[in-house]
């Protein structure tokens, strides 16, 4: 590199090389986005330029605000689902996952060993989706088309599994209070579409986009030392996720705060937590980010491999005597307590009742923690749903990542740091 | 309600550092909230963060509640009445995680407004210092907790509001504020070709 670059700089007109420039009237300013094919969505990003380079940039957000956490307060705990699931719509189902697992510990609801294997493997499914997207639009926006698109026909098949588990191939809302929306329509087919996925389908476009990107020179070029954090820095920021792992934070809490099948005895019959390992690098930069999400994609497939062949039997949904669960159909149809149950859940009027208090849960989604401050009045609606959002956290340490580098770069550090604009906005 | 259990390792250390200073606990689900003084906010945080047996390096999100007519008001587990409690309608919650101890901690500092609540009046009493020379990352969280219940954070290094606009007439998610808005969509000035 050219310049010694420093990543975090607070005060920019400390940073030795604008000095010249700093009072010439030399700088401009150029209005990137909000509509730009690398911003994906809708971002706006000022840019105060010296020459090529970046002096300073200041994001300007809430193109798509449409609040969603006031509407967290109108819908019930099941019906916000579909909201959540359209946040970070790159990987719903984690979305879902992270909800309704707040959602349970809120009512002290622990799910059937059948429901946590099953929402494991999706929440890993989620994970690949989201890294497979990530990758292929870091190599798009640097101009390497042949990633993205080995990337997204790969998302065409998780697609594929959604729609046969929910009937929604986008947005599959799947979850529920206690369990699913509904049970598997053929396990058997289920898991076969899965191993289709994770032995014949994913790993060998993974080792395309590998062979094609990781020792490729351009790309290396464009990303080795490009929006560099370290790692104090990456924690102060409050960074999470595979941003904060690149840097060498070592935290998952999928280790660290355990749930699903990620922590021990998750049946009831001491099962051991699924074994995975948590890749870490320490250079921070661009590249390492990529690094990162392209080992954790084969971490997900070997966490989907070890629960597939034994997802346990029994029921999905936890009993719904403790009353915050929806009744299965055939006891609706079938007994009068089932039908009374079901109409106290929906009915507008009636509904649960949730303990008056306050909680806190948080899963490790492909971005970092996602996790939901649900605070409640006892009411079948949540009285505050706070949504605490990677890409957003994530993205305000992007304008001190920028600081010094050109404007080609904006585009390498904004994919990698995989910013989804509904859910910096919600 | 059970009785909150009340071990988390840091609220002695807290209570000892403090003492004789206003600081109330509870506790849900393994889920540990400090109540404290707006005066002692800085102090209080600033111990958290850089006492080694605290060490709650990593600052995982600042929200707020608005309790306007939540059951129980003021919050649960510190009502004035029962414990001598701290009172308000706006709860701050700040979410710390410490990395070397692996351990999570809530902090709540309540906070009561003197003028209306619907505008966007600057009510003093909705001034609290900003955390961000402690943990920079509470920059944005702040900046979206200003821009939807209207607390100010004073020291701020960028004190704007940051998904609605800077003219937004409301705080959106303050209780007293309608979910489908005030018109605002209506009456907003629509400029068409000719009076641009």
């Amino acid at each position: 590199m050219p310049y010694d670059l420093k990543p975090i700089d607070l005060d920019v007109e400390t940073t030795p090389y604008l000095k010249p420039q700093e009072q010439s009237g030399d700088r401009w300013t150029l209005n990137f986005g909000p509509q730009h094919p690398s911003t994906h969505t809708t971002l706006r990003l000022v840019m105060e330029l010296d020459g090529e380079r970046v002096a300073r940039v200041t994001p300007h957000i809430g193109y798509l605000h449409s609040g969603f956490e006031k509407l967290g307060e109108v819908l019930d705990y099941n019906q916000y689902v579909t909201i959540v699931s359209r946040m970070n719509y790159i990987s719903p189902i984690s979305n879902d996952i992270a909800w309704h697992g707040a959602v349970e510990k809120l009512f002290g609801i622990d799910l059937t060993p059948r429901c946590k294997a099953l929402r494991t493997i999706l929440a890993e499914i989620g994970r690949i989706q989201d890294h497979l997207l990530c990758i292929g639009a870091a190599a798009i926006d640097l101009g390497a088309f042949t990633g993205f698109l080995y990337g997204f026909n790969q998302r065409e098949r998780i697609y594929d599994i959604m729609d046969y588990i929910s009937g929604q191939r986008f947005h599959p809302d799947y979850t529920r209070v206690g369990g699913t929306m509904q049970e598997l329509p053929d396990q058997a087919v289920f898991v076969k579409m899965i191993k289709n996925f994770i032995y014949d389908q994913l790993p060998p476009a993974i080792n395309d986009i590998r062979t094609l990107l990781t020792n490729n020179r351009i790309f290396r070029d464009r990303t080795e030392g490009v929006g560099q954090i370290n790692r104090e820095d990456a924690i102060a920021w409050s960074l999470s996720g595979p941003i904060a792992r690149a840097a060498g934070v070592k935290r998952d809490l999928r280790k660290d705060e355990p749930y699903l099948c990620y922590a021990d005895n998750w049946d009831g019959m001491g099962a051991k937590a699924v074994d995975f390992k948590v890749p870490i690098a320490t250079a921070g930069d661009t590249f390492a980010r990529y690094l990162v999400r392209l080992e954790e994609v084969e971490q997900s497939i070997s966490i989907i491999e070890q629960l597939l062949d034994d997802i346990p039997g029994g029921p999905m949904n936890v009993d719904s005597d403790g009353k915050a669960v929806k009744p299965s159909k055939a006891e609706v149809y079938g007994s009068i307590e089932g039908l009374i149950q079901h109409f106290e859940i929906v009915m507008t009027n009636r509904g649960w009742e949730a303990p008056v208090a306050e909680v806190y849960a948080a899963n490790e989604t492909a971005n970092g923690e996602l996790g939901f401050y649900i605070v409640s009045d006892g009411g079948p609606r949540p009285w505050r749903a706070r949504c605490r959002p990677p890409s957003y956290i994530n993205y305000q340490v992007f304008a001190k990542l920028m600081e010094g580098h050109l404007i080609a770069d904006a585009v390498a550090i904004l994919g990698s740091l995989n910013i989804i604009a509904a859910e910096l906005d919600r | 309600m059970p009785t909150p259990n009340l071990d988390h390792p840091t609220l002695p250390l807290v209570k000892q550092k403090f003492a004789g200073r206003k600081l109330f606990a509870t506790e849900f689900r393994d889920q540990t909230t400090l109540i404290i003084d707006k005066a002692d906010l800085l102090e209080v945080m600033a111990f958290l963060c850089s006492d080694e047996r605290c060490q709650y390096d990593f600052l995982s999100d600042v929200t707020c509640v608005d309790y306007l007519n939540y059951p129980g008001s003021p919050a649960p587990g510190s009502t004035e009445s029962d414990n001598g409690g701290p009172k308000g309608r706006f709860g701050v919650v700040y979410n710390l995680v410490s990395y070397p101890h692996n351990r999570r901690l809530f902090v709540k500092v309540m906070l009561d407004p003197t003028l209306d609540t619907s505008g966007i009046e600057d009510d003093p009493a909705l001034h609290i210092p900003s955390v961000c020379g402690i943990w920079p990352g509470a920059e944005w969280t702040e900046r979206e907790v200003y821009d939807m219940f209207g607390i100010h954070f004073d020291m701020h290094p960028d004190h704007r509001r940051i998904l609605l606009w800077e003219d937004y007439p409301a705080h959106p998610l303050r209780k007293d504020y309608p979910v489908n808005g005030r018109g605002e969509r209506e009456e907003y000035v629509v400029v068409d070709r000719d009076s641009a």
